[in-house]
């Protein structure tokens, strides 16, 4: 396992934009979807 | 089955006479269009000999979809073409003929009329039977492509734009293909391997879209 | 005396209703945990690479995203033909669902695509085949997804779907191929699209079990959707 420690983590080595501005607007439109089912399946039940 | 396509396609035609400002506005359309480019990207030109089978193909396309509109609202606004449906004539042959009568006028004028576009942007004259041709197989396939979407959006609230959005990624192809030739002629190359995909496409889209066509105007007047 | 398969015991869509609610929490626990297995094993495991750097930890999420988008819009097809063929009200119901995930799938593909493009090549987009095709691709979803809405009868917007969604997967290809056509008739600088064949074995676990999450998540979103779907219905 390679772990240089949490600030070695976010910058991924000067690439630290590029990488977690992918993988958090994956997260978020993720947990967006999400959300809108749980709204839209409590909407429906009622 | 030949009688009834051929009855449609006069009746589109004498239909498509009375209102011939419609097919003047699709025609003036494009030749607008091909104008504004180079208003936009400036006069030089040898970029304007660049990109001219680009933006006349574009110009061709966006003309060719803008009226599709025309190709079944009329019919399904006065009801003919449930009569048309529940006809004896087979309902691909109907929506064969209509897409014929469509072309013929609106799509066989661009391509008389390319050219003239073609001589603003200053392409090269051993150019123009490649950009003709390959608008003389392409735009047939437009008006066959288009008319699916058409009858699917037949009658809905945003049709013209919601008809753009479904069928320009399906124009795609062509469009690439059609204007790539005439790039692949600008390079010197041989364009017959384009013109026979053209060819291709438009022999396949003969058989197969008027079955789709037909399916969509079902699903579209039940 | 042979016994017949009751190929259409689960079409009605009130006896499908919790067996999907079933699957899709089965299905999203498991999407959970591979997702967390790969993007350990992505980060933690997988070495550097020598050309990127670190930047090419953006490959476990966009080759899976991408990976989806075309299987949920092939998937999508594929009960839209079911739906026209047997006129069930279930399989225009689940290509209606699968939609919107799908979308979103090629949505993130493309802008992965887009971050993992500007460190490497230089340019947050490129003309590259690939990226124009899931272009289009998303195109056509949001497409299909604009055809349904317009349509207030829900078995005519699921009929002119369905129709919309096969000559769509029909001209996937034929659009893949004359973009790559395309892309290799005008590629101006050489941009070094094709990763070396050789992938580190760790990377590959990494993706592919991402993609498995992202299936797993993919079939739990349709279904939890489908549902949803189901009791607006009836």
């Amino acid at each position: 396992m390679n772990w240089g420690g949490w600030s070695e983590f976010w910058a991924m080595g000067g690439y630290g934009f590029y990488v977690w501005g992918s993988y958090g607007v994956t997260f978020a439109c993720l947990a967006l979807e999400i959300l809108f089912l749980l709204k839209r399946s409590h909407e429906a039940k009622t | 089955m030949i009688a009834a396509a051929r009855c449609i396609v006069a009746r589109d035609l004498l239909l498509a006479l009375r209102r011939r400002s419609d097919v003047a506005t699709a025609l003036l359309f494009f030749v607008i269009v091909a104008s504004l480019f180079p208003l936009g990207v400036g006069a030089e030109p040898n970029l304007l000999r660049a990109i001219a089978p680009g933006v006349i193909w574009v110009a061709a396309l966006l003309s060719s979809m803008l009226s599709l509109g025309r190709l079944f609202a009329a019919d399904h606004a006065d009801g003919t073409l449930e009569q048309m449906l529940l006809g004896a004539a087979p309902v691909g042959i109907v929506a064969a003929a209509k897409v014929l009568a469509h072309w013929l006028v609106s799509g066989l004028p661009l391509v008389a009329i390319a050219p003239l576009i073609a001589l603003q942007y200053d392409l090269p004259a051993p150019l123009y039977g490649t950009l003709v041709l390959s608008l003389l197989l392409g735009t047939p396939v437009l008006s066959l492509i288009g008319a699916v979407g058409a009858a699917l959006t037949l009658g809905l609230r945003g049709g013209g734009v919601l008809l753009s959005l479904l069928v320009l990624p399906l124009y795609v192809p062509v469009l690439i293909i059609g204007a790539g030739s005439v790039d692949m002629a600008a390079a010197g190359l041989a364009p017959a391997g384009q013109l026979q995909l053209l060819a291709a496409m438009l022999v396949v889209a003969a058989a197969f879209a008027p079955w789709a066509i037909a399916a969509a105007l079902r699903i579209s007047t039940e | 005396m042979s016994a017949t398969i009751k190929w259409f015991w689960f079409a009605s869509p009130q006896t499908f209703l919790p067996l999907a609610g079933t699957i899709a929490r089965w299905c999203a626990a498991g999407a959970a945990l591979l997702a967390a297995a790969g993007l350990y094993i992505g980060f933690f495991v997988a070495p550097t690479d020598a050309q990127q750097g670190e930047a090419y930890r953006i490959i476990f999420i966009h080759v899976p995203a991408a990976w989806m988008s075309m299987f949920l819009y092939v998937v999508m097809a594929f009960w839209a033909a079911i739906g026209l063929a047997f006129n069930t009200r279930l399989s225009g119901m689940m290509a209606s669902a699968l939609a919107p995930t799908g979308a979103l799938f090629t949505f993130i593909a493309l802008w992965t695509g887009a971050l993992w493009g500007r460190p490497t090549w230089g340019a947050y987009w490129v003309w590259d085949a690939r990226l124009t095709s899931e272009l289009i691709l998303l195109f056509l979803y949001l497409g299909f997804m604009a055809l349904q809405a317009a349509i207030d009868d829900a078995r005519r917007a699921d009929r002119a779907g369905a129709l919309l969604a096969i000559v769509g997967v029909v001209n996937v290809p034929i659009i893949y191929y004359s973009v790559q056509w395309w892309n290799t008739l005008h590629q101006g600088a050489s941009v070094s699209l094709t990763r070396a064949p050789s992938m580190a074995s760790t990377m590959l676990a990494g993706m592919v079990l991402m993609a498995l999450a992202f299936w797993l998540y993919g079939i739990a979103a349709a279904l939890a959707r489908v549902r949803c779907i189901i009791l607006e219905r009836e």
